[in-house]
């Protein structure tokens, strides 16, 4: 028989657990759902939308009662849980239902603080909670005529924006003289107060409510200092506090909220609990995202995988109303040592201002222009080091939208059929359509169920901006550390580091020990494992043909119609007649049907059936040719230009140096993509200075150059440093490049790297420690031993000749 | 009617890997588990006809090269978010022998 799982609380937080128990085990669980309310899970975040007559409450269920039909789950609407019976392991309903339990999950949430003041309990004063306090000031609304909102926080003005919309005359109430000062300063919070007093929101500051004055319904309302206005409605917006009223009873451990440890465990090891009724290392939550981090945990000790751990979460705000934009995260009000930058512009009532602690942003608050929110919100999680675009950062993620989407960077102002994801031709309305119908929160989420940023990813940014308007503060921004793939809890960094310290020298022995979920992981992990065991183990690990992407199975680009390209290497981009005229007699032999000049200076050709490959290579690898790596996570090429034996302007041997350069590289392994370049001199005809490694000659040596990027997000180089010889920069790169192998996540290019890491970290790595890069650039060269071996030369002697031979049946 | 057609020795087709037998009716991808499980697929993808047979497998599915579908190998269907269905063939191993079912 299946173990009992009785979910108390049908809100977010405790239906948000379920479909992740569901995604992980389906079977594990009979299910039964209790809730007061009489309706199925909604989105409560989105009541205020509701009030403010944007949505209808059909909008915003996210599961019907078909769903939990589907799902196998009883639910007891409007029946609320009166009491736990830990002895018996049981809940008894309102309505006298008794259920068992062998697991219990408390989802009871929070409840609107109502002040303790004369008067509170009369008609037409309420919290703003749940459907059935959006129904009352709707119905108040048709009625009557002046409305106070008492808390001056971001419900409240949600709540008096909704009034306000149906025609009440409104007045926000707020003890102190800035409004949300939680989530704002008081530059943003006055921009703010300026911007609602235009539409029409009245406002009282620093007012202390003393009572609420009528006869059976509130008619007035008066305050510490005698003065008194009119009121039909009155709703309180000063604050949640957590429900923990049942589980108290029952004698689970409460404070503020309900105690639970890392794993979202009450002091009761049957008895789990997440959402606003619990209180995690000290901390309660009334933002959704946390919530949903919460869910994810609790869900997977649900299904005994015993791995996930929550570590309480960073939030961030965005207000609900319309026509306001306005974003708050983390600490925006600054300490002392900490810096400050600003950004205002009073006549286009925009106001930006970050909280730096070194070089990392802190907090952010933003009004008017909150476009780049999620950004900052992302540098702040994860921490990223700012200092080398600190000058422009208040101008915002200008690389956002680059390739693919124009300028067309202000989602909100976008229309429903602006293409969002250039790849996949994603429009913005499937976006927020799939969202909105799917109940989507997340960017995997939005990723699986519309394509949108799943392929190049440079329109993440703007997918995540699109969710962030879509469903407000649920958005549940990606976790700062996010694991390698769904095959486990582990991050890039923390998988590199096991199979090093470890000396994990096999997938198996890497996946055993890291305890992976799935028994021969996905086509996202067997990539990267594969990869970081060869460029840990050079000569030691096996490399893993099942593990590798197609491209580089097969040692071609497979193109979309299930043929191969081939491109040969020209070292430095040099070519000679006899090397053009085999390239020509092997076109003329496989009927190759379109030959190509690439843009790293060599040559591609098209069309190529899979299994004339290995004869093809055959003829090239004759002629002297090896494998241009260009389908791999690899070394691509070294472009070069003309230099000082040709060229007037020429200051060094570009194309002797280069030629050095791809001798020295080729046949590497790389976490991504990765191209070189040396330019003659500062006229930079090659391009150097969006490369991977670019050099660019001077006349007194080479400057070098690292982290560019002329792809998806066009990124300039940063200058590492200048040297004098061509043996320094054979060292240089060589450094670099081990560097960026041995750190950088599988997938990673070296332009996010750098910035990830930190230019200057490399530099005190590569330019300031002259011992850590020779042994770097001997770590560089012993792994070129095992990986210059021509794959071409291997398969055309007949090496791995299954992946290239279909299988013959007779007739 | 006995349809069934010996197509190869097991160990001619690497774990979690895959290899094409060309038929008249088209390309038919034979993949082979961890557990030497062995299934048949129209070798086209449901999404814009990629061939699977050059996906990564695991588990019993294989995710196809094109734009990362996956696709169970049991039933041909997408997995995930994702909708659409590839036809499947029955297949057995017999004394080391893959045969498939082709009607």
């Amino acid at each position: 028989m299946k173990e009992s799982l009785v979910l108390v609380g049908n809100g977010m937080a405790g239906l948000r657990t379920l479909e992740e128990l569901l995604k992980l085990d389906a079977d594990r669980y009979d299910i039964t759902v209790f809730g007061s309310e009489p309706y199925p899970n909604y989105n409560r975040i989105m009541l205020s939308p509701v009030l403010a007559s944007e949505k209808t409450i059909d909008d915003i269920i996210l599961n019907s009662n078909e769903w939990y039909a589907e799902n196998n789950i009883t639910l007891h609407s409007g029946d609320a849980v009166k009491e736990i019976d830990r002895v018996n392991r049981q809940v008894i309903s309102e309505s006298g239902k008794q259920v068992q339990y062998d697991r219990l999950l408390l989802a009871t949430g929070s409840d609107p603080f109502i002040i303790p003041i004369p008067g509170a309990d009369k008609d037409g004063v309420l919290g703003f909670r749940d459907i059935a306090d959006v129904d009352t000031m709707l119905d108040a609304a048709k009625n009557y005529k002046n409305a106070v909102v008492i808390g001056g926080g971001l419900l409240g003005l949600e709540a008096a924006n909704g009034l306000m919309k149906n025609g009440m005359n409104v007045t926000v109430v707020h003890l102190l003289d800035t409004l949300m000062e939680r989530q704002l300063d008081k530059p943003a919070a006055d921009l703010l107060q300026a911007s609602l007093r235009q539409r029409g929101m009245n406002f009282l500051m620093q007012a202390q409510t003393a009572e609420i004055l009528g006869d059976e319904r509130v008619n007035a309302v008066r305050f510490s200092d005698g003065n008194e206005i009119e009121a039909d409605l009155v709703v309180m917006a000063v604050g949640i506090r957590p429900n923990i009223e049942l589980a108290q009873k029952a004698g689970i451990y409460c404070d503020r909220g309900i105690v639970v440890n890392d794993t979202m465990q009450t002091y009761d090891p049957k008895i789990y609990s997440v959402g606003e009724c619990v209180q995690h290392r000290n901390v309660c939550y009334g933002l959704v995202a946390p919530l949903f981090e919460q869910a994810r945990v609790a869900a997977n000790h649900l299904a005994l995988l015993g791995i996930g751990k929550y570590e309480g979460s960073v939030t961030s705000t965005k207000l609900k109303v319309t026509g306001i934009d306005l974003f708050s995260a983390g600490e925006f009000n600054e300490e002392e040592g900490d810096e400050v930058l600003l950004m205002q512009d009073p006549s286009q009532n925009v106001y930006k201002k970050l909280v730096i602690r070194d070089n990392r942003i802190k907090g952010a608050v933003m009004f008017g222009d909150t476009m780049d929110g999620t950004w900052y919100f992302q540098l702040l999680r994860e921490g990223t080091d700012i200092s080398s675009f600190r000058s422009t950062i208040l101008m915002g993620q200008h690389d956002l939208g680059d390739a693919g989407h124009g300028d067309e960077t202000r989602v909100a102002a976008l229309s429903d059929d602006a293409e969002i994801c250039g790849c996949n031709g994603v429009c913005k309305g499937d976006i927020v359509n799939a969202i909105q119908t799917k109940g989507l929160f997340t960017l995997d989420d939005v990723r699986a169920h519309t394509k949108a940023s799943s392929s190049c990813g440079s329109c993440t940014g703007l997918v995540e901006s699109i969710l962030a308007s879509t469903v407000g503060e649920g958005y549940s921004a990606a976790p700062s550390k996010q694991p390698v793939c769904g095959c486990t809890e582990h991050s890039h960094d923390e998988v590199i580091q096991a199979i090093h310290e470890h000396e994990l020298k096999s997938m198996q022995a890497a996946r055993d020990f890291l305890e992976w979920k799935t028994p021969d992981g996905c086509a996202t992990c067997r990539p990267a494992l594969n990869y970081y065991l060869l460029a840990r183990w050079p000569g030691e690990y096996t490399d893993d043909a099942q593990s590798r992407f197609i491209n580089e199975r097969a040692h071609g680009n497979i193109q979309k119609d299930g043929t191969y390209s081939v491109v040969p290497r020209m070292f430095g981009g040099l070519v000679t007649p006899n090397e053009l005229r085999a390239i020509a007699d092997v076109c003329d032999k496989f009927d190759v049907p379109e030959m190509k000049v690439t843009g790293g200076q060599r040559i591609d050709m098209f069309g190529i059936q899979k299994e004339d490959l290995p004869a093809m290579w055959k003829d090239l690898s004759d002629a002297g040719f090896v494998s241009g790596h260009a389908y791999g996570k690899a070394l691509r090429t070294c472009k070069t230009c003309a230099g000082k034996n040709w060229c007037r302007f020429g200051t060094q041997d570009s194309t002797g140096l280069g030629v050095k350069l791809e001798d020295l590289t080729w046949g590497s392994w790389m976490p991504h993509k990765y191209k070189l370049a040396v330019s003659g001199c500062p006229r930079n005809c090659a391009e150097a200075t969006i490369k991977d490694f670019g050099v660019v000659c001077v006349d007194s040596g080479y400057e070098l150059h690292v982290g560019g990027n002329g792809g998806i997000k066009v990124r300039v180089t940063d200058f590492l440093c200048k040297v004098e010889t061509e043996e320094q920069v054979l060292e240089y790169c060589g450094a670099f490049t081990q560097m960026y192998r041995e750190q950088a996540h599988y997938l990673e290019r070296t332009a996010p790297w750098v910035e990830r890491v930190s230019l200057g970290y490399i530099k005190m790595h590569i330019v300031d420690d002259e011992a850590n890069r020779k042994e770097l650039y001997e770590r560089f060269k012993y792994g070129q031993k095992f990986s210059q071996i021509d794959p071409w030369k291997e398969r055309a002697e007949g090496q791995e000749a299954n992946e290239f031979t279909p299988l013959q049946i007779a007739g | 009617m006995n349809n069934w057609i010996q197509v190869t020795d097991l160990k001619e087709i690497p774990k979690l890997g895959s290899r094409i037998v060309k038929t008249a009716e088209g390309d038919i991808a034979i993949f082979r588990t961890a557990h030497d499980e062995v299934f048949a697929l129209r070798d086209a993808c449901p999404h814009k006809q990629g061939p699977l047979s050059q996906g990564i497998v695991h588990g019993t599915s294989v995710t196809c090269p094109m734009h990362n579908w996956k696709i169970d190998l049991a039933s041909g269907e997408a997995l995930g978010a994702d909708e659409g269905c590839t036809n499947t063939y029955q297949t057995k191993i017999e004394e080391g022998q893959v045969y498939i079912q082709i009607k």
